[in-house]
């Protein structure tokens, strides 16, 4: 008997491996073979809940994407009446693989993907684009409608940046291993842009966007099947975890943003802090300690305490400052000099924040505002910290952010 | 994040794009809206009739006022719009090349979006 799967949850977690087997057979067509799949991708999302699963899903994916690239060459080249081109470009089909059995090759089919889909001429948006189709399974419509653009403007996004991946030289191959970090580095950021995007958009009621988060976990948690000993993967897995579990507190009712000090933390998901505490504790076990693992550390601490006055800022504070030392960015000490506000007193954080003033990367950020605005307001200057508030709300490009900083703004007002 | 670059023109900028003369100007113009759909930027953009087809609805007590003409009347006024979809430097470098004319130039705004970040 076979087990009762999602069909939909199938196609998504198969496609990475048809598609990877399907761009090893035919080098240089990654293109082509990238539409493909999405054809027969559609093809069985169309007949699999009518007519039952195949008897092997994944060859069955594989058999008709592979009929539907010889198609499409077909047709091409009838128009350019040259048949003999299509015979060069037919498969050998002695040479294809059984389709019944488990391809060991898969494995690294779905790591070669992701480099490609992460390459490093493509912009983040092309990469987050192409990274969701290839590999997510998603279409393009439903990743327009994630990132709220017509479906042109995306299809458009999909196809230059396959382009230029073609024009840039790009193989269906493995990165050289002095390559490997680099280019890992850029697929972990490309996840946790994907996961950023649809946990931010969790305030809002954008459930559709909100999906993201969880596409990005998926995605991270076969990368960490894939790459088991890279602890940074455990740790941006960790990170995810431990973030999306305070998903249902950080927004009430009406959409507004509840500060972390004041969520209700019996709404956090235990579960998945759970899983994600183990898989930090791990991943620092084993080391190399990245910045992934210390942030899923200081979510960890968070997660861990019982209120917002019994958390363990010292330890907090530490882990900052290894994050400074280890991926130094002016909102890592940011978020440092409200550690040091909560263990050394509002006043030396407020001292940090003025080495950010200048600082380009800042400006017009509203963030530094809003984070000298809150130390102003514990350091009993309700004057500035309420005027601080309202910098931070003009410039402010979020309206759920905006609301909140307004509110805290008129808070001080009434005292 | 998506910006609106608003095109502010004056009432001879759109003469400058017939004729000959505006061959070039429109050549530019294409250009950057080819650009921009086909890197898969574009978001949207219409242009705008003149003002004096406005209807300006003034909000106040009781029934709305309706008059005709834009809101305030100035030298330069809103034209069209493009949305794009990229980072500041991007769209301001767009803004950067559009085709000079007369008095006109271009606003770049970031819209406002519904996702926040922790706080």
């Amino acid at each position: 008997m076979r087990e009762r799967v999602d069909p939909e949850e199938l196609l998504r977690e198969l496609t990475p491996q048809v598609l990877g087997a399907l761009a090893r057979r035919h080098p240089g067509q990654f293109d082509a073979c990238e539409d493909a799949v999405q054809e027969a991708l559609i093809d069985a999302a169309a007949q699999w809940p009518r007519d039952g699963l195949p008897e092997n899903p994944r060859g069955w994916l594989l058999a008709v994407a592979s009929r539907r690239l010889i198609d499409d060459w077909r047709s091409e080249s009838s128009r350019r009446n040259r048949e003999d081109e299509v015979a060069a470009l037919e498969p050998d089909e002695s040479r294809l693989p059984d389709l019944a059995e488990e391809d060991p090759g898969a494995r690294d089919d779905s790591l070669r993907l992701l480099f490609l889909c992460c390459h490093p001429r493509l912009t983040p948006p092309s990469q987050i684009a192409l990274t969701l189709r290839a590999i997510g399974g998603l279409s393009t419509d439903e990743i327009a409608a994630a990132f709220l653009v017509p479906e042109a403007t995306m299809a458009q996004r999909i196809s230059r940046a396959k382009q230029t991946i073609r024009r840039a030289g790009g193989e269906f191959t493995m990165p050289a291993a002095e390559e490997r970090g680099e280019r890992l580095r850029a697929a972990l950021h490309v996840l946790y842009l994907i996961f950023n995007e649809g946990y931010t958009a969790s305030a809002g009621a954008q459930l559709r966007r909100a999906d993201l988060s969880r596409e990005a976990i998926r995605l991270v948690r076969m990368l960490a099947r894939l790459l088991p000993t890279e602890s940074e993967v455990t740790g941006l897995l960790a990170l995810m975890l431990l973030t999306d579990a305070r998903r249902d507190a950080r927004a009430d009712e009406a959409g507004d943003l509840v500060p972390l000090a004041e969520q209700d933390r019996g709404r956090w998901d235990r579960e998945e802090i759970e899983e994600g505490m183990a898989l930090v504790d791990a991943a620092l076990r084993r080391g190399p300690t990245g910045p992934y693992q210390v942030q899923a550390a200081i979510s960890a601490l968070h997660s861990e305490a019982p209120s917002a006055e019994a958390t363990d800022w010292p330890q907090i504070l530490a882990l900052y400052r290894v994050l400074d030392q280890l991926d130094p960015s002016p909102i890592v000490t940011l978020n440092r000099a409200v550690a040091v506000a909560m263990v050394e007193g509002p006043e030396e954080g407020l001292a940090l924040l003025v080495t950010l003033d200048g600082d380009e990367r800042l400006a017009e950020h509203h963030r530094l505002a809003a984070v000298r605005a809150h130390l102003l307001e514990m350091s009993g200057d309700p004057i500035a910290a309420r005027d601080g508030f309202r910098e931070a709300a003009r410039l402010s490009t979020s309206l759920p952010e905006r609301r909140h900083l307004e509110r805290r703004a008129a808070a001080l007002d009434e005292e | 994040m998506k910006y609106m670059l608003l095109i502010y023109e004056n009432p001879g900028t759109r003469e400058t794009f017939s004729g000959e003369a505006g061959a070039e100007l429109m050549a530019t113009l294409n250009e950057i809206m080819d650009e921009v759909t086909k890197s898969g930027e574009l978001v949207g953009t219409q242009a705008l009739a003149d003002p004096s087809t406005a209807k300006s609805v003034r909000l106040g007590e009781g029934s709305p006022a309706i008059t005709d003409g834009p809101f305030a009347e100035t030298k330069e006024y809103l034209g069209g719009y493009l949305v794009l979809d990229c980072d500041l430097d991007r769209a301001v470098e767009v803004a950067g090349r559009w085709p000079k004319t007369g008095t006109g130039g271009i606003e770049v705004r970031p819209l406002m979006n519904t996702s926040g970040e922790d706080v």
